[in-house]
């Protein structure tokens, strides 16, 4: 494969990422093979100012890999080595294209394996993880990228590079790695990460559990929490995302239930044993209709199958579906989805609901056709009042999936213009001529006034 | 909150310290932010500024159990946050050193310090939701949040972990926090340094609950905590000789009040690759963190250190005594020092908050 794509024809599969609504076409598409020729081609781009945006395998949900119309698109998926393992430190050096799944997958042999498993994983780069700061089914337990990174080789906008973060557990200075973790590739450009290992669980188990409303599984999922058990994985599915998962992948949900949850707890054989008696008997205090305990490891499989089939499978309902990332405190779960169900008929769209019941991060999935500009509008606007409510009751605009240029115009409702000020000051001492990624992740400072008063849609500069 | 979470002092200085700043701001004289006092003398560069006392603005604002999250003011002693979250069955898992009752919640985020249980639970780094804090330019600003799931903005909470307060006043912070351990054990084994840390990072690599690993004059300590099935089978297939009145000695290790501590002269902190290999010529060392966190006594040329723990991976600090005039600190390359001197003043153009305390030119 070529290097450079100059071609529009060629560069239409680098027009979006996974949030197809927003896209455009680059000056070039540029696809390096060296950390060296990532460092010219910053240079260069540094020179003549052309912004850069960086892109892994484009499976974002926000648009923060959009391309910029007159700028570079820096996909890193050449750079896609595993460099080495150390086993002892239980730590692996690997560089941005590298998915997210082949370095468990190579760290198995080992007992080993890299804990954050975002739905995209077979395809996510551990690049776009970092800049994401990406989550997944296992969290509440295990942890988001930020927890499970030690170091980062990174190029500043001029091209210099970087090491930041230590093989310890903490750097001398101000923690540029928490910085950049998160920072949707507006802070520099990752060529290299070396991510934490840990050993695989001896044994894991899933309590699968029907209930007749989502607020008495969101108390079943309280009644966890106080019982002092972190499971390794805590999902909710609503009724609509039930019965799509379950016309795909016949696993096993009760299709009557209003709700599901999905507990998987891991350890030692004995605290799995332990555990999973008491999350049974919990979750039938809280009055499960239906209760099933994987029995081995094909059905512990299919059990999440369904959970991680969830978005293909409201695919196959709706010609296009929306997908929302706000996180709320689980204590006003109930609240929210009956304040979306309401929304849902105001804006006569379906949506189907999956929720990280364990940390609060819910999905909202708006079902909507894509054919039809109106209801483009209409799923956008009921995506931002979502957001807005999640923001209201104390919770937040984005749980994993970045702001991009998606969740711009809901900044100025989760922060003031001071604190937008502030981050922008951090992007300034990063990168003063905002080359890298402009028109992401927050909004600039002059556009401000603008982004208050317009809804979301194609802010980016 | 009930009543019985209520500590007995609660109160918002915030205006208070607004103030304080927009005066040190207007005459260009820099503050030297304290809490508790309890890290005066530790970590930092001395300086020599007007104190700004945050000792008072202090209480719970939030504590919600199930969803694993509290908000306190910076100036709460942890003794108070402990003591609520221990009401009900929760902890914080860092394990912070509590330096006699008086540590606060905002000392111990600017000072990023956790206690043994680093490796494996985390550090306040890691637990820190969200912040408030007043910067520089005496804008009082929210970053984070009270979910566990926030990736909205750069996360300027995190980076106050370590920072020394030279990016900002905290005055609230919201952590994530865990139930406490069902069960703990720790076993002790006779064994050299070198034997030691690969016998923690073998261990560290097997699917058990470990919690704690240290080495110190010929003895390694692991301890186990969890669910209490998962513990005794552990202590069962491990072996070793199971420690009695174990809490104390890691409250020891914690609160650096082993024996190994007592000497009053430079004591030295390598942060280091868990498993690299152990250096014997700086003299006694207590290794801690399953191998990540390593201390040496003793009047050292600075350069010699830095060497090594730059062939450890890692870096190294002057944690106390010694001369805290000079620099205390690995140095860093150019190109990292002018980003750090550019993100510092993003957040304090006029150098009041506690300039030079990480590095002379911070």
């Amino acid at each position: 494969m070529e290097c450079i794509i100059e071609e529009a024809e060629s560069q239409r599969p680098f027009e979006c990422d996974a949030l197809s609504l927003y896209s455009d076409l680059p000056l070039l598409v540029v696809l390096p093979e060296t950390v060296e020729q990532v460092q010219q081609v910053l240079r260069v781009c540094h020179q003549l100012c052309v912004p850069v945006v960086a892109r892994g395998a484009g499976t974002g949900l926000s648009a923060g890999a959009m391309p910029h119309p007159e700028g570079i698109l820096l996909c890193l998926s050449k750079l896609d080595r595993i460099l080495d393992i150390d086993v002892l430190a239980r730590t692996a050096r690997v560089q941005p294209g590298v998915s997210n799944l082949s370095i468990s997958e190579a760290a198995a042999s080992h007992r080993l394996y890299y804990a954050p498993d975002p739905s995209s994983q077979i395809a996510c780069t551990i690049g776009g993880n970092v800049s994401e700061n990406s989550g997944g089914v296992h969290c509440l337990k295990y942890g988001l990228t930020v927890h499970n990174i030690l170091s980062l080789n990174v190029l500043t906008v001029e091209g210099e590079a970087l090491t930041i973060g230590s093989m310890g557990l903490d750097s001398p200075g101000y923690d540029l790695m928490a910085l950049l973790t998160g920072s949707e590739g507006l802070l520099g450009i990752i060529t290299e990460v070396t991510v934490r290992l840990l050993p695989l669980p001896e044994l894991a188990q899933v309590v699968m559990a029907g209930f007749d409303s989502v607020s008495t599984a969101g108390d079943a999922v309280g009644a966890i929490i106080a019982a002092g058990i972190i499971p390794a994985g805590l999902e909710m599915m609503d009724r609509l995302a039930i019965q799509a998962a379950e016309d795909f992948a016949q696993a096993g949900y009760p299709r009557e239930a209003a709700a599901i949850l999905l507990c998987e707890v891991d350890g030692t054989s004995e605290e799995v044993a332990q555990h999973t008696q008491e999350i049974a008997r919990l979750f039938e205090q809280h009055g499960a209709t239906s209760l099933t305990i994987s029995r081995d490891e094909a059905q512990r499989a299919l059990l999440w199958k369904g959970r991680k089939a969830a978005f293909p499978a409201i695919g196959r309902l709706s010609p296009d579906y929306y997908c929302m990332d706000g996180t709320i405190p689980r204590s006003q779960l109930s609240f929210v989805l009956n304040e979306i169900y309401r929304l849902s008929e105001q804006y006569a769209l379906p949506v189907a609901n999956v929720f990280h019941a364990g940390d609060g991060n819910l999905h909202p999935l708006i079902m909507f056709d894509a054919s039809d500009p109106m209801a483009i509008h209409r799923a956008e606007a009921f995506g931002a009042k979502i957001l807005e409510l999640s923001v209201s009751v104390g919770g937040c605009i984005t749980g994993e999936h970045g702001v991009g240029v998606e969740k711009l115009g809901q900044m100025t409702s989760q922060f003031t213009t001071q604190e937008l000020l502030q981050f922008e000051d951090i992007k300034h001492a990063f990168d003063p001529a905002l080359n890298l990624n402009p028109g992401k992740g927050i909004p600039i400072l002059k556009r401000c006034q603008e982004y208050r008063a317009l809804p979301a849609r194609h802010q980016h500069d | 909150m009930t009543d019985q979470h209520r500590p007995l002092q609660s109160e918002n200085r915030s205006e208070h310290i607004i103030d304080a700043l927009q005066q040190a701001r207007k005459t260009r004289s820099p503050v030297y932010i304290n809490g508790g006092g309890s890290k005066q003398h530790l970590m930092g560069r001395n300086c020599d500024y007007t104190v700004l006392d945050v000792s008072e603005h202090r209480g719970i604002v939030d504590y919600q159990p199930q969803e694993l999250v509290i908000t306190a003011r910076a100036g709460t002693p942890l003794v108070d946050i402990i003591a609520v979250l221990a009401a009900e069955g929760q902890s914080l898992s860092f394990e912070p050193p509590l330096f006699n009752g008086i540590a606060t919640l905002g000392g111990t985020l600017a000072c990023n310090l956790s206690g043994p249980a680093r490796p494996w639970s985390g550090s306040i780094r890691d637990m820190v939701l969200g912040v408030q804090l007043i910067n520089g330019k005496c804008e009082q600003l929210n970053f984070g949040g009270k979910v566990i799931k926030n990736v909205a903005g750069y996360d300027v909470s995190r980076l106050q972990a370590g920072a020394l307060g030279t990016l900002g006043v905290l005055c609230e912070v919201s952590l994530k926090v865990l139930p406490r351990a069902e069960k703990t054990l720790t076993l002790c084994y006779d064994m050299s340094a070198p034997e030691a840390v690969r016998h923690m990072n073998q261990r560290a690599g097997q699917p058990k609950p470990l919690s704690g690993a240290f080495w110190l004059n010929g003895q390694l300590h692991l301890r186990v905590s969890g669910a209490a099935s998962a513990v005794d089978s552990t202590v069962v297939q491990w072996g070793g000789e199971i420690v009695t009145s174990d809490d104390i000695l890691w409250e020891q290790l914690r609160e650096m009040t082993l024996p190994f501590f007592k000497d009053t002269g430079a004591l030295w902190r390598f942060s280091v690759q868990s498993s690299a290999e152990v250096r014997l010529d700086f003299g006694t060392t207590l290794i801690d963190w399953c191998g990540a966190q390593r201390w040496v006594h003793g009047e050292h040329p600075a350069e010699a250190l830095q060497q090594a723990a730059v062939e450890a991976g890692g870096h190294v600090s002057l944690f106390r005594g010694g001369d805290r005039n000079t620099e205390v600190r690995s140095p860093l390359n150019s190109v990292e020092q002018g980003l750090q001197q550019r993100l510092k003043k993003s957040f304090d153009p006029d150098g009041i908050l506690n300039p030079g305390r990480l590095y002379s030119w911070l």
